[in-house]
């Protein structure tokens, strides 16, 4: 059986920065299995620029962001193996994994940090009827084909879902000399960040429907063309409002899914809200000694963030092996409150936490002008105007150490108040 | 000249022409898709029936009481799964469990072995997560469930071991007598065939017209279907009925043979034996009933939709004769549920016909009964795995990574008799693509290996039917490249 003291599993923008932090934080024998060909995840696909304003304070594109991180781990020496799947996980930290070179593997493991990011919702997982012809992508599956392997996937286009790969994709697919017809969203806004509405559908003059949805998929062989309806409010079509698009390619932005089967396996329990694993500060799970970031805990909408939040996952994953966890004191619950749909960490140590912790959350709708209210067991300790909120724009706020460990297994929420309420 | 043309490569051409091969017949098997098993057979409940459902005396309750048993060994042969879970039907007033027992006594007219009325408490004892509403049921042990387009394949594979021809997209235009026999167009290419066996699905009245005066009619009886996550597998543990009523027979709701759930169908009559689409209210309508057997399904947890089209006969019972007005041509037709369950039987009966026209058929030296065994990675040990990868690295690449198929295994299935050659055919026999993500990670790699091993370009490689190309061209940087 090999041994390391920390195993990585997902070689993505989360993996590559929780492997680096954790040799920076003194741990040596470290290995990042990935299953892809190379390092660098669905960053590698992802040829367009907007990556790294934060942690950079540049814009890259997704291979230059990931080239950053897969330098440093090859000058700080980390063992990584390509094109290895990691088939199940048991709670002692024994992972069983396979490759064409070294055939099947057991590795203990120290510590493991869960890294394998997410998958895209599918045509099947939002029921949309009609016939089932060639032609129908994720668009994430249509950005590999295109970015990766050098194909078109089609002609004239209709995207569903206005998350960030459908709109980068809507984008992507008219540079290349496809007709993108229209973008059809379900929500009355869109999932994805506002600068991809403007910079991929405003700047090329593609529709945005808000409040629509594709409703059928015709064609026999190859996509023929699909009928969009207006929704109403409980998001069911309106009859009547059906209007055909002739199109041969129909692309879907219909969410991410963190992936977790393996998690799973691990015996790891997971957030229903998220559907990512329940973690505490340091990103550690129920699991000890199993930790996981990026967006195998929940979904990101900026890859500066998953990167943070891995770093803060190698760096305590260090201190897991080194036996420096603080396991004493006070431990908090996050509670998403009255507009917010989940927060992470889910559990907080407050002794664990150095100065600060961020905590990562989503908002359920569309707010303007609303507070931000933080309390800490019904006692108010910060509150913040907010102009705009949305779900597609992750929210992150610092909380201070004072304020934690000042009281005991306390709640901490966060809730939107309404201006002067 | 070929002894014997079998129409149609679903699961009862491919049953008659893995049964023939046992003779010394020069057979070819023709089918208009690119693969095997891909109308009714593909898209329908994957039951095995126990048989009290038909009426007696019908063709349908002999051919269901015949093949039933004959399922564990052919499946075991072919090395197809196949369980017998048992089935229940369930009533929910006292007007349904009079259905039930009317059920049960056709049942023993029918020889159904070991069928049995259940009470409330017995019912929960066999389901847990049985509605509440359940006040008992028809329990059927020796129903079972089998993955038909497997079989199909399995059965195609192992006559093609058996020296049988297999002619894909190879649509059947015109069929014309001549001396000793029938001469088959299918577009430019003819063969002669001494006999014609005529298993074309909800097109074997067309084919039957092109020899003889229509003398029954196929009507298509479309039915739809929710498979869910495998983690919705183990709601239930037996296939599930409701009682049949007034309004119909309800849908069904079962565990299939690699671990999902199964809920449908509805039943609707439809003109084109095309129209495999389906429909938000179809699909809401199942999902709605299925809460009579269960409310512990989760719809969010479904992976895909589809539907299936029944090949209902005009006649009420399956059709499987010799045509009045064509010596030699045999219709085998309407082969409606419980088709499947009776497929084995009508194999056998269909080949009774033909020996009794053709004056007997000689067995031949040699016949194979078993074929390759399929390797399915996962479900070998630890040991196993690496003792497997050290022979043949490809297995231990995934490909697949909701079901951890490896590159080995999708080899294998391309480059058998009767190998996969499209994306769903891949998708079929090794299940890449049939999990979560619906092969949005495999998609490419499965294209790439098929383009490999088939010495295609990617282009080229469809997702089904010859005309449901993929790639629409190169990029720009491609093209410079």
């Amino acid at each position: 059986m090999l041994y390391y003291d920390i195993l990585i599993i997902g070689g993505g923008p989360a993996g590559l920065a929780a492997a680096i932090e954790a040799k920076k934080n003194g741990v040596d024998k470290i290995l990042v299995i990935e299953r892809d060909r190379e390092l660098g995840g669905i960053l590698q696909q992802c040829i367009h620029n907007g990556f790294g304003l934060h942690i950079f304070k540049e814009e890259l594109t997704g291979p230059e962001y990931a080239e950053r991180f897969i330098k440093e781990l090859q000058e700080f020496k980390i063992e990584y193996k390509l094109d290895t799947m990691v088939l199940d996980i048991r709670e002692d930290r024994v992972v069983s994994a396979i490759n064409t070179v070294d055939g099947f593997m057991s590795i203990k493991a120290g510590a493991i940090i869960l890294a394998m990011g997410c998958r895209e919702r599918t045509r099947g997982a939002i029921n949309i009827a009609g016939t089932r012809p060639a032609g129908v992508f994720t668009a994430g599956t249509a950005q590999r084909f295109i970015n990766m392997e050098g194909y078109m996937v089609g002609k004239k286009v209709v995207v569903l879902g206005s998350g960030d790969i459908g709109l980068i994709m809507a984008r992507r697919m008219t540079l290349e000399g496809a007709e993108v017809l229209a973008v059809a969203e379900l929500m009355p806004f869109s999932g994805g960040l506002t600068r991809n509405i403007v910079q991929c559908l405003e700047d090329f003059d593609i529709p945005l429907l808000l409040s629509h949805t594709v409703t059928e998929i015709r064609g026999k062989d190859r996509v023929e063309g699909v009928v969009i309806a207006k929704v109403d409010e409980n998001r069911k079509p309106i009859p009547g409002t059906e209007k055909y698009f002739e199109c041969d390619t129909l692309l879907l932005s219909v969410g991410l899914i963190p992936e977790n089967e393996i998690s799973k396996s691990g015996g790891i329990i997971l957030d229903p809200v998220t559907s990512g694993p329940i973690v505490n500060e340091g990103m550690e799970t129920n699991i000890e000694g199993i930790f996981a970031c990026g967006n195998v805990v929940h979904v990101h909408d900026l890859v500066d963030f998953v990167t943070e939040e891995s770093r803060r996952a190698g760096k305590n994953a260090a201190r897991y092996i080194k036996k420096e966890v603080k396991n004493y004191g006070s431990m908090a619950k996050t509670k998403a409150g009255t507009g917010i749909s989940y927060i992470v960490p889910q559990m907080i140590r407050g002794e664990n936490i150095d100065r600060t912790l961020d905590l990562f959350m989503r908002v359920d709708d569309v707010y303007t002008d609303i507070n931000m209210v933080i309390t800490i067991d019904g006692k108010e300790i910060k509150r913040m105007k907010k102009r705009h909120l949305a779900p597609g724009e992750m929210e992150a706020i610092k909380i201070k150490k004072e304020d934690l460990i000042a009281s005991e297994s306390s709640v901490i929420t966060v809730s939107l108040e309404k201006e002067g309420a | 000249m070929y002894d014997v043309a079998v129409i149609g490569a679903g699961i009862i051409g491919t049953f008659i022409a893995r049964e023939l091969s046992r003779y010394d017949l020069n057979i070819v098997l023709i089918e208009k898709d690119t693969d095997i098993g891909n109308g009714t057979t593909k898209a329908n409940s994957a039951i095995v029936h126990a048989g009290y459902d038909a009426e007696p005396g019908t063709l349908k309750a002999k051919l269901n009481f015949l093949g039933n048993p004959m399922f564990d060994r052919v499946c075991e042969e072919l090395d197809v799964p196949f369980e017998r879970i048992g089935s229940l039907a369930v009533a929910t007033n006292e007007e349904e469990m009079k259905n039930i027992q009317r059920l049960y006594e056709r049942g023993l007219k029918n020889g159904t072995p070991d069928i049995k009325i259940l009470s409330r408490e017995e019912v929960r004892e066999k389901e847990e997560g049985i509605s509440e509403e359940v006040i008992g049921a028809l329990y059927a042990p020796t129903a079972g469930i089998v993955s038909p387009f497997e079989l199909a394949v399995a059965l195609a594979e192992n006559a093609g071991d058996n020296g049988v021809e297999i002619k894909l997209e190879s649509k059947v235009t015109n069929i014309q007598r001549v001396e000793n026999g029938y001469c088959i167009s299918m577009g430019e290419e003819i063969l002669e065939a001494k006999y014609v066996i005529n298993c074309a699905g909800v097109y074997a009245g067309e084919i039957n017209e092109m020899v003889a005066t229509k003398s029954f009619e196929i009507y298509p009886r479309r039915g739809q279907y929710n498979i869910l996550d495998k983690s919705a597998g183990n709601i239930v543990s037996h296939v599930i009925f409701q009682a049949p009523t007034k309004l119909g027979k309800g849908v069904l709701v079962t565990p299939t043979v690699h671990g999902n759930l199964l809920v449908g169908p509805d039943a609707e009559d439809i003109d084109d034996r095309e129209n495999t689409a389906t429909t938000i209210e179809r699909i809401e309508y199942i999902r709605r009933v299925s809460k009579k057997i269960t409310s512990k399904i989760h719809f969010g947890t479904t992976i895909t939709s589809f539907s299936g089209l029944r090949a209902r006969p005009s006649t009420g019972d399956f059709i499987i004769e010799e045509s009045k007005e064509a010596k030699g041509f045999i219709n085998v037709g309407g082969i409606e549920s419980p088709g499947l369950s009776a497929a084995p039987a009508i194999a056998d009966y269909t080949i009774d016909i033909l020996k009794e026209i053709g004056g007997g058929l000689k067995k031949k030296e040699g016949f194979i009964a078993s074929r390759k065994p399929v390797l399915r990675f996962m479900e070998l040990n630890d040991g196993e795995k690496a003792e497997l990868i050290k022979k043949d690295g490809r297995y231990g690449r995934v490909i697949c990574r909701c079901e951890n198929i490896t590159e080995g295994e999708i080899v294998d299935i391309i480059n058998r008799n009767a190998g996969a050659r499209t994306v769903d055919a891949v998708k079929r026999r090794a299940r890449p693509g049939m999990g979560r993500c619906q092969g949005g990670f495999c998609g490419p790699r499965v294209m790439e290996i098929l383009a490999r091993e088939l010495e295609k370009d990617i282009k080229e490689i469809v997702k089904d039917s010859s005309d449901s190309y993929i790639l629409t061209g190169e990029t720009k940087q491609n093209k410079l490249a």
